[in-house]
């Protein structure tokens, strides 16, 4: 079973690569481009059961390894 | 009688040779490098964690470090009180361990900064502080990409009223202001410590700067100060 886990910092957190990202978007011209944050993404190959056991599973790693709780917020897909 | 530092080295470690020879060659203490595979921390009476780049950055400043064998015995050792210094990578690792709140985040100009800056003691009444005085400034190097110190305003808020920011970045007459913030800490914050003030942690590299031969021997105050900090502590045992 796979999961995907999407990891971002807090919308309260400022992103100074985003920031960037959108500075450079727009000096190209593509003003409707309103923001970007900039994240990480990562494919997990799980052992488990069942899809909601894989769900916990990455959950439980994204909670305590991949991501920092302080800063970032994350988002689990099973599949 | 000399103290004994222990240096932790984390592969990607590159400021454990600097802080040896702090200790040693400047200091005339003992110290001795605990790998961070190991488990023991060999009787060290305070623990270092240095700069550089644990485990490549990998995942997080820090990140991966946090789970080192050695890492356990660190906390059991901070928790009893034992006196732990983290400087850059060390203070993220800190971080990233829980021993102090808060997280960094890449600095504000995406830049990495390797230069030097003024820091103000805020306080001296931790172990790496108590040979210094308040408002003494610090010349230190520092050299980082993700020093930009971010805690949630509540955390801060606690910080501020429990006086555990102890360095801020300050200009050369010792005003902080935003110009001498090099990387957007929030309310320029270059080291705190914990709510037991026995752990300390900070960005600029103060075992860099321990012989007026590179440059400034500033930060030999801190290793003075735990130095001080243990016979006292000896002292008041022995009476």
């Amino acid at each position: 079973m796979k999961a995907r886990v999407y990891v971002t910092l807090k919308k309260s957190v400022f992103d100074p690569q985003g920031k960037t990202i959108a500075d450079a978007l727009h000096s190209l011209g593509y003003g409707g481009v309103t923001d970007v944050r900039q994240g990480k993404f990562f494919e997990l190959e799980l052992s488990a059961p069942s899809a909601d056991q894989a769900q916990k599973l990455a959950s439980e790693v994204a909670d305590k390894v991949l991501a920092n709780p302080v800063i970032e917020s994350y988002r689990v897909e099973v599949e | 009688m000399s103290i004994k530092f222990g240096v932790v080295v984390f592969p990607g470690s590159n400021c454990d040779h600097d802080a040896h020879h702090a200790a040693t060659d400047v200091l005339g203490q003992d110290a001795e490098f605990l790998w961070h595979k190991d488990a023991s921390l060999k009787g060290a009476d305070v623990i270092v964690l240095p700069g550089g780049f644990a485990h490549g950055d990998y995942l997080r400043t820090g990140a991966i470090a946090r789970f080192s064998p050695i890492m356990p015995a660190i906390l059991d050792f901070a928790r009893a009180g034992g006196p732990v210094l983290g400087i850059c990578n060390g203070f993220q690792v800190l971080l990233e361990a829980g021993l102090l709140p808060g997280a960094m985040l890449r600095n504000r100009d995406l830049k990495f900064h390797c230069e030097h800056v003024t820091v103000r003691v805020e306080q001296n009444d931790t172990p790496f502080t108590a040979a210094a005085a308040k408002g003494q400034r610090l010349r230190l190097p520092i050299a980082h990409g993700e020093g930009n110190y971010y805690a949630d305003a509540a955390v801060i808020r606690e910080l501020e009223a429990e006086r555990r920011v102890i360095f801020r970045y300050c200009d050369a007459r010792g005003e902080v202001t935003a110009a001498a913030n090099p990387n957007g800490a929030v309310n320029n914050i270059a080291g705190l410590c914990n709510a037991a003030r026995n752990v300390v942690g900070l960005m600029p590299h103060p075992e860099r700067a321990c012989e007026a031969t590179l440059g400034s021997a500033d930060g030999l105050v801190l290793f003075r100060s735990v130095v001080m900090a243990l016979a006292h502590e000896g002292a008041a045992r022995t009476a």
